[in-house]
């Protein structure tokens, strides 16, 4: 069973690179005023491609239950 | 609060890093965060946290050191893999790992690299290479390709650059990989792989420098530099099945020599042996 899953943004530790928006593969973030915003939360698959790519841990999931 | 990951693997009250907006370094040190969490906790390997030592040197990489939480020493420029010799031979059973960078390892550190590498010491290396000295402001390392920009190349490179992977390779080196900060998962695998391996294992990681080396050479962002490595380096599985054409002016990523090479420490406790026997006798 897949337990459920939810995207936290840390961001004090964003530095606003854009990679995770440019690399999201459902266009579900977006970076305003130099810091990461989750702009479309119901595309997001919880795939974790921008936790993989973040250089600086600002963006993750956590398991909500296990 | 960070990830379980970076919680449980970095010293948090250091971050986040002085590493700058976009910068690969950040990517690789996950890469070597998530590599260590799979051998630690794959019961098949007994390898304990403590058994790991992380020993870095001088330049924008070797900060890592005092990132990770793990036994950590950060040492002088060029000297790491000196310092890991130091702490492999005094006690053999720790996996020794350096973080280094192409500046720290293929310049000042370049005799210490190729003399790990023939003697096939068990330690293992893992170069930052984002082609330039970003810490100092950008002078061209040996890494920087012909022709590109550096604070110390305004017209342009002469030098050829190193190949850091085959350079190791060559000298003799029983493994020698490369990998990039866009194929993280690949990149991973193959920094476990080369932590495993008896023997000294190089793992060239290809960095991304937008600061220095983008903004001077017109690559864009660190968006576009990631494209670049996402479409020119091509994990080995893929190059191998690619047409000349195809190849042309790419690179693959993946193990590039993989022997089974006498081990140093161990050839040396089993000189200590004979010699043992010989004066008993």
């Amino acid at each position: 069973m897949i337990g459920r899953k939810k995207l936290v943004i840390e961001t004090s530790w964003c530095k606003g690179c854009g990679i995770c928006a440019a690399f999201c593969p459902k266009q579900v973030l977006e970076i305003k005023k130099e810091k990461v915003t989750v702009k479309d939360p119901e595309a997001c698959i919880l795939c974790g491609m921008c936790e993989m790519r973040c250089p600086d841990y600002a963006i993750y999931l956590v398991n909500l239950e296990e | 609060m960070p990830s379980d990951l970076i919680h449980l693997y970095m010293r948090i009250d250091h971050l986040p890093h002085i590493w700058c907006p976009g910068c690969g370094n950040g990517v690789i040190m996950r890469d070597v965060a998530v590599a260590l969490d799979e051998i630690i906790n794959d019961t098949d390997n007994d390898i304990d946290r403590d058994d790991i030592v992380i020993v870095s040197g001088i330049g924008c990489s070797s900060r890592a050191a005092g990132y990770l939480d793990f036994n950590s020493i950060h040492t002088t420029h060029g000297r790491a893999i000196a310092f890991a010799t130091g702490i492999k031979m005094a006690n053999p059973k720790l996996h020794v790992i350096v973080l280094t960078g192409d500046g720290d390892c293929s310049a000042i550190g370049g005799n210490h690299l190729i003399h790990a590498a023939r003697r096939n010491l068990g330690l293992t290396v893992i170069c930052f290479n984002n082609d330039i000295y970003g810490m100092t402001g950008g002078q061209y390392s040996p890494t920087t390709p012909t022709g590109d920009k550096a604070t110390t190349a305004p017209y342009g490179n002469l030098d050829r650059p190193f190949d850091i992977a085959l350079l190791a390779a060559g000298a003799g080196a029983s493994f020698a990989a490369r990998g990039d900060v866009f194929h993280a998962r690949e990149t991973t695998e193959i920094i476990k792989k080369a932590i495993l391996h008896k023997g000294f294992s190089l793992v060239d990681v290809y960095s991304v420098c937008p600061t220095y080396y983008g903004r001077k050479n017109k690559k864009g962002d660190a968006v576009e530099m990631l494209k670049w490595q996402r479409d020119n380096l091509i994990p080995m599985s893929r190059f191998n099945v690619m047409t000349p054409e195809d190849m042309a002016g790419k690179k693959p990523i993946g193990i590039l020599a993989e022997n089974d090479f006498p081990e140093y420490t161990e050839e040396y406790a089993k000189l200590i042996e004979r010699c043992r026997n010989k004066n008993r006798k």
